[in-house]
């Protein structure tokens, strides 16, 4: 019997939100004091939330594994965040932007949180221009906006491009005051390892002090999670290098259910793989669709010219110019939803007409929009793009066109949760990209930065009040408990597991063969066949890790090898409940393409009637296969239209 | 343009098992790194031919790789973040480097950055400048509409320029002084140049610098050594106007 209850409320759509708020209970402030949260994460949702919970009066201690919080890797977020502002008198607003959400979402979302998310969305704006986040501006002074894939209104707020950088500021400072104030404690460079259950609720973590290699307990009444998402189990991704599942995955082993693990997003405009030197891919901000145009040869032999480096692109006339997202998809064009682009990109390269000495990249190129608006124009809105871009490639992309190629970016799925935030276990929270609430199959552009922002600022410091409510008299938790000493010695006991095995090859040996198994058969597009091999495969290489890994260094020391070791570890069990939740979907949603189910045309193909649910994986127990629980998902103000962006 | 290999590059890096420990200069050998690769690359490539020879692994700090979180904080070849201008350690490419050469890595170097371990130094206190006074004194709830607030195209456009510090501390390992005043000038402009911030900038600015000077960070002599070295370009003319903003601060005392 699962426990999946979601909490939706009653009533009608737009209405959820405010009545759930006025029935939900409310601590008082002198009760607040007593209570103990900690938030482990310090990116949007992160900061977002232990700042505004500690203004409301909660002690919050706060974690992280960088060396300060205004490091978590929303920092690198660069396009922007949406909010239904309709400033432009574009016909936006709430509905049309949970409406975009949901369609974006590839009907795989539930209605009620997106809603919710929709209808907080002007907040956030309000609160970051207070605290002070240079957003862009017209010259009379109000907020600019810029348009996005996968929508036809414009409603994205930027800080050039560097937005992430600028809210997580934001939040950052909002805590910094608080750390002030002696409300937020700050726990930098500590890892959390475990989540520690008493009674069936959250009650604390262990935690790794990463420069001493101390072991801590840290006690509280409530748990939020806010580690950010998975992306880097494909090794390659355009994630930070420290990036990681491992937090969420713990929780999982307690009880907090998986919801969705299979949809990870595909971000089409990615500066591509050079050689097998690399460590990391690099994002090249979704914003240059809008005034870039996405090309490859129509001919063949040109393509091959490229590849072999004997013409560069400007030789190509515009007539001999493939615009394949112009053609396919008039009404959307460059800026179709991620997934679309992708497969499109895919596409043409695999069929022989990828532009780079590998075949695989596509150009996306600024000669039109600057032949129409100016190179001044194209500098102020990407300058700092196109300098980064020119810093790696060595091309100047004022003059030639960027070479692009999909890259893993995001995880929709993540940690299960109730409408409250709330995971199977009470008390533990999960927020921001490590749950998997709104984006369904697949998020729009700029959405997960409203949507950390969201959960951190105005939705968990509500609902988290409901269950702390109850809580007033429950007294500090006490870290000596057994609970905490058998979790202790757990995270002990692997911790010294790795570091004996003292076997011939490194952690990233064995990163980048999960990596290349995983983008092979759990990539783009998929297929049982394949599926059911990188199963096979991921199980016979987290053997070979168990036995031959080898973790220098000293274990009560900064020793970032031993840190990977556990997030690698951890990354294959990732992997594998990826490729079962891919190998379960036999449809095709979002980012999640099963090559099963496609139309003659070779667009995804959903299957409402017999996949109309969130999967939510419960553990089981070590090497059991994992239970497979079902929320139906409900739609009463949409209609299931197949996604068309033509 | 097109990536070549370097053969064999020569890499003298500072080497320190912890804080408590004293450090010293090892060199090593690598060979084959393409000129396409960046520089942390070349490090990661470095390691694991040092975890298979058994010799400990270099540590070093990076996170992003993309020359955002200021993670990333190397001292190389005498010059903070590299042989490069406006980028970050993580963003330096091999092609700057000439085969057979010999590179020199230390840490950032300053009193108030102590060494954890080999290149890896605490920045704590750039938190705690920043706790100081670093912000605008909002809760969560209870503000106006964006639009509420007007914010000039140029002043807003000033106001990120400052607010673009990435908070790395090249700026101070650049600074014979060891002075954070670049970073405290950003942060202070970003915020004054904005309405919503100018209500607290005299306060904000006397905050941040009695705590700069409590941290052991050195004075400002105006050499313009950060401002070379700063990834972001921060304009040295941020800390004339924090210095405005200080003075106006200590006559309103
Ligand atoms: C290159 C790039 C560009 C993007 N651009 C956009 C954009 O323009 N618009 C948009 O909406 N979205 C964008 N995104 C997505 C968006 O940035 C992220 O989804 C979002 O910032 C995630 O925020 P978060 O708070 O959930 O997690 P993160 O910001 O990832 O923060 C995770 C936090 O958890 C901590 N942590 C992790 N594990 C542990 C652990 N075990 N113990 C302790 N602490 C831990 C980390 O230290 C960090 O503080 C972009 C993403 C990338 C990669
Ligand atoms: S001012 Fe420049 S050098 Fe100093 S911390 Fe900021 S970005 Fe780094
Ligand atoms: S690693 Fe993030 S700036 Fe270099």
């Amino acid at each position: 019997m699962s426990n999946l209850n979601s909490k939706i409320p009653e009533g009608p759509l737009a209405e959820k939100w405010s009545r759930h708020k006025s029935a939900i209970k409310v601590v008082s402030p002198a009760n607040k004091r007593k209570l103990e949260v900690i938030v482990v994460g310090t990116g949007l949702g992160g900061a977002s939330a232990a700042a505004s919970l500690a203004e409301l009066g909660y002690n919050v201690k706060a974690f992280c594994y960088q060396d300060s919080p205004r490091r978590a890797h929303s920092i690198a977020a660069q396009g922007g965040i949406n909010a239904a502002k309709n400033y432009q008198n574009d016909n936006d607003s709430v509905f049309r932007l949970f409406y975009d959400t949901i369609k974006g979402g590839d009907y795989r979302a539930r209605e009620a949180n997106v809603y919710r998310l929709a209808e907080v969305s002007p907040n956030i704006i309000d609160q970051c221009v207070a605290q002070g986040v240079p957003f862009g501006r017209e010259y009379g002074g109000t907020l600019a906006n810029r348009s996005f894939g996968g929508v036809l209104v414009s409603r994205t707020f930027y800080a050039r491009g560097q937005t992430g950088q600028q809210l997580l500021i934001g939040a950052y400072q909002a805590m910094n005051r608080q750390i002030a104030k002696g409300a937020v404690e700050i726990y930098s460079r500590h890892e959390m390892l475990d989540v520690v259950i008493i009674d069936g609720k959250a009650r604390g973590i262990i935690a790794r002090d990463l420069i001493t290699g101390e072991i801590k307990r840290f006690g509280a009444h409530a748990v939020v999670v806010a580690t950010g998402g998975y992306g880097n189990v494909f090794f390659l991704s355009t994630n930070a290098m420290g990036s990681n599942g491992s937090a969420a995955w713990q929780c999982y082993k307690k009880g907090a259910f998986m919801a969705n693990p299979c949809y990870v997003q595909i971000h089409p405009t990615c500066i591509p793989v050079h050689g097998d030197q690399q460590s990391k891919l690099t994002l090249m901000s979704e914003s240059l669709r809008n005034d870039g145009r996405v090309w490859v040869p129509k001919k063949k032999e040109d393509a091959e010219k490229l590849q072999r480096g004997e013409i560069k692109a400007n030789d190509i006339p515009d007539e001999d110019r493939d615009f394949y997202l112009e053609r396919r998809y008039p009404s959307y064009g460059n800026l179709v939803p991620r997934d679309v682009a992708s497969r499109a990109a895919k596409e043409r390269c695999d069929a022989g007409y990828g532009v780079n000495s590998e075949g695989k990249a596509v150009f996306l190129d600024f000669k039109y929009s600057i032949e129409r608006l100016g190179k001044d124009v194209i500098e102020a809105r990407y300058g700092n793009l196109f300098q980064m871009y020119e810093k790696i490639t060595d091309v100047d992309p004022y003059k030639e066109p960027m070479m692009i190629y999909p890259a893993i970016h995001y995880s929709m799925g993540g940690t299960w949760v109730d409408y409250n935030l709330m995971t199977t276990v009470k008390g533990l929270y999960s927020i921001g990209e490590a749950n998997f609430s709104d984006h369904g199959a697949n998020r729009l552009g700029a959405s997960a930065l409203m949507q950390g922002l969201a959960d951190g600022y105005f939705i968990l410091p509500y609902t988290i009040g409901d269950y702390l409510a109850d809580e007033i008299m429950t007294p500090k938790t006490d870290t000596s408990a057994p609970e905490f000493k058998e979790a202790e010695k757990s995270v002990k006991e692997r911790i010294e597991k790795l570091y004996n095995i003292k076997g011939s090859k490194t952690v990233d040996y064995f990163h980048k063969k999960l990596g290349q198994i995983m983008w092979d058969h759990v990539g783009m597009s998929r297929n049982a066949e394949g599926l059911k091999e990188a199963i096979k495969m991921i199980r016979k290489l987290r053997e070979d890790f168990w036995k031959d890994v080898k973790v220098p260094g000293e274990m009560d020391n900064l020793n970032p090898e031993l840190e990977k070791a556990g997030r690698v570890a951890d990354f294959f069990d990732i992997g594998e409940l990826m490729a079962m939740d891919a190998l379960d979907r036999n449809e095709s949603c979002g980012g999640h393409f099963r090559e099963e189910s496609a139309t003659d045309e070779g667009e995804a193909k959903r299957n409402d009637e017999k996949f109309t649910y969130v999967s939510c994986w419960e553990y089981q127990g070590e090497g059991k296969e994992p239970k497979l629980n079902k929320e139906e998902l409900v739609f009463e103000n949409v209609k299931l239209t197949q996604r068309s962006y033509k | 343009m097109a990536d070549k290999i370097l053969k064999k590059l020569n890499i003298k890096v500072w080497r320190q098992n912890r804080a408590s420990e004293k450090g010293k200069f090892e060199t090593y050998t690598i060979e084959n790194i393409s000129t396409g690769s960046s520089f942390l690359e070349m490090l990661d490539i470095l390691n694991n031919d040092l975890i298979e020879k058994g010799i400990d692994p270099i540590a070093f700090d990076h996170d992003c790789r993309e020359g955002i979180c200021g993670t990333c904080s190397l001292y190389i070849n005498g010059r903070p973040h590299g042989p490069d201008t406006e980028i970050t350690t993580c963003q330096l490419h091999m092609r700057k480097f000439k085969e057979g050469e010999t590179i020199v890595i230390e840490p950032w170097r300053a009193k108030a950055f102590p060494v954890v371990k080999d290149l890896v130094v605490n920045r704590t206190a750039f938190d705690k400048i920043l706790q100081a006074g670093g912000f605008i004194s909002v809760n969560t709830g209870g503000v106006p509409d964006g639009n509420a607030i007007p914010v000039g195209y140029d002043d807003a456009e000033e106001a990120m320029d400052a607010a673009a510090c990435i908070g790395c501390g090249a700026c101070v390992a650049a600074c014979k002084n060891s002075s954070a005043m670049l970073f405290v000038a950003a942060k202070v402009s970003h915020l004054a140049k904005l309405p919503q911030g100018k209500v607290e900038a005299k306060r904000r600015a006397r905050n941040m610098i009695a705590k700069m000077d409590e941290l052991g960070f050195g004075g400002c002599t105006n050499t313009g050594a950060c401002e070379v070295e700063c990834p972001k370009s921060i304009s040295i003319s941020n800390i004339s106007r924090l210095n405005r903003e200080y003075l106006v601060a200590r006559f309103s005392e």
